[in-house]
């Protein structure tokens, strides 16, 4: 089976497959990640809410998103964002929205219901006492929660934000049923136009592997590192 | 300075306060015991709405701490609270614990709050402290940083749960001291303590809280005299406590 492999097609298309396919796959990870921390953040502070009301919006939007496959998410955001879009504005028409914003909305939108999970149980760990001597300082909840509460909740969750990040580089991956052209969708195409099938999957495994595998070896250097001395 | 009066206060169909009364005025130190579970804690956690109730009024300088309109940060800015487990906040340094919400509470300059929160610490003598992190300092230091946390948004009045339950025995007298002379200079002081050392020593008053009641609320001097007329409850309690 390798004894034709073929080197010069990984070579030959290397900068594409960089150039093109990896600067998508890095900025989608990297705004999803971003976005739905963000997002995450708040829906973990909605859920924990004493209102009962936001805290069920929240929950329903978080088990919604946890429940369906990612790939259905994808198609449904594609084919119901530029309508939603739409009413936001109060066009008549749907909006133009495009695959790529499609789907950096998408993963935004999906990963907040995991982040969301992460920064709900990073929180929670964080003792009652703390939230009561901010509000016996005169903090207000904003700002206990900005000053006191999300910074230490953020530090403890670190490494498994990091890991669900990973996880979410690998996702990105399902891009393509909207024709991105993303890491393995560049490989994949030249997989096709050149019938060097074996050769391109392999490679494409090889980076995945090495990408993650040394950024889950970071998340446990960086574990140590974090912890906050009590 | 804090007025209580009837507060009723229940978890579910349990009540953990029940009609308790009393005042503290200005300059005032009240110490207030009982054995554990008699609600004391709670009741003190009442005083800066850090425990909602359901009944009765608290008022503090005045102002009504169960009335919805009232403006909590601002009324618990004016009333420091130290806690059984310190609560400094672990990710910043001892200085950015005592100058937080000077600045985001009281819109003091960083300056300004720097200034103060040194100042602070030096009369708990922590000052060349500043700059470790909470989780460096032993035990006592961090109780006493908490104190000095609390002072530097220039309280009306300070409220201590339990400041030394959870220290060791050594380092029990370096809080005390600061909380004594902090007493002496005038300051109004509610106290959930057992260390009735410091009870003789600095308080007014002392009241007696078993089973979410307040059963006795006496001039210190009466409290501690055995000749004095006092409940079997409370009686039982001191014969305890003070027997080692």
């Amino acid at each position: 089976m390798f004894g034709n492999f073929d080197f010069d097609v990984i070579w030959r298309t290397l900068p594409y497959l960089f150039k093109e396919g990896m600067t998508f796959t890095l900025t989608l990870t990297a705004m999803a990640t971003a976005g739905g921390i963000v997002f995450g953040t708040l829906l973990a502070m909605m859920r924990l809410s004493r209102f009962r009301w936001l805290s069920a919006v929240a929950g329903t939007y978080v088990n919604l998103m946890r429940s369906l496959p990612l790939l259905l998410v994808i198609f449904w955001f594609y084919f119901l964002v530029p309508y939603i879009g739409a009413w936001v504005i109060g066009s008549s028409t749907p909006i133009k929205v495009g695959a790529y914003w499609s789907s950096v909305i998408t993963f935004t939108m999906f990963e907040a219901a995991f982040f969301c999970e992460i920064m709900r149980a990073g929180i929670q760990s964080i003792s009652r006492g703390q939230t009561y001597a901010a509000y016996a300082l005169g903090l207000n909840y904003w700002q206990t929660m900005g000053s006191v509460i999300l910074p230490q909740a953020f530090r403890n969750m670190i490494p498994v934000l990091l890991t669900q990040t990973i996880v979410l580089f690998q996702d990105t991956s399902l891009v393509y049923v909207l024709s991105i052209t993303d890491f393995l969708g560049a490989a994949s195409k030249v997989a096709q136009r050149d019938g060097r099938l074996v050769e391109m999957y392999v490679f494409a495994a090889v980076v995945y592997f090495v990408i993650c595998f040394s950024a889950s070896r970071l998340v446990r250097v960086l574990q140590r590192r974090v912890a906050i001395v009590r | 300075m804090i007025e209580i009066k009837h507060v009723n206060k229940w978890y579910g169909s349990f009540q953990v306060l029940a009609d308790c009364t009393t005042s503290i005025a200005a300059g005032e130190v009240v110490v207030v015991c009982g054995p554990s579970g008699s609600g004391k804690s709670t009741l003190i956690k009442t005083v800066n709405a850090l425990e909602p109730f359901q009944e009765g009024e608290i008022t503090v300088n005045g102002v009504s701490v169960g009335d919805p309109a009232t403006d909590l940060p601002r009324l618990r800015s004016k009333v420091g609270m130290v806690f059984q487990h310190f609560e400094l906040f672990p990710h910043l340094s001892v200085l950015d614990n005592l100058t937080l919400a000077q600045v985001k509470v009281l819109g003091r300059s960083k300056d300004e709050a720097v200034v103060r929160a040194v100042k602070l610490l030096d009369r708990v003598g922590l000052r060349s402290q500043q700059d470790k992190f909470p989780g460096q300092l032993s035990g006592g230091q961090q109780q006493r940083v908490a104190i000095a946390r609390a002072l530097s948004m220039d309280p009306v009045a300070m409220l201590f749960d339990e400041p030394t339950s959870a220290l060791d025995p050594e380092m029990v007298n370096e809080v005390l001291d600061v909380m004594v002379d902090l007493a002496r200079e005038g300051m109004t002081m509610m106290v959930v303590t057992h260390e009735m050392g410091f009870a003789r020593k600095v308080a007014h008053r002392v009241v007696f809280m078993d089973g979410g009641r307040i059963i006795e609320d006496t001039g210190k001097d009466e409290f501690f005299d055995p000749a004095s007329q006092r409940s079997e409850r409370a009686r039982l309690f001191l014969s305890k406590i003070l027997q080692y």
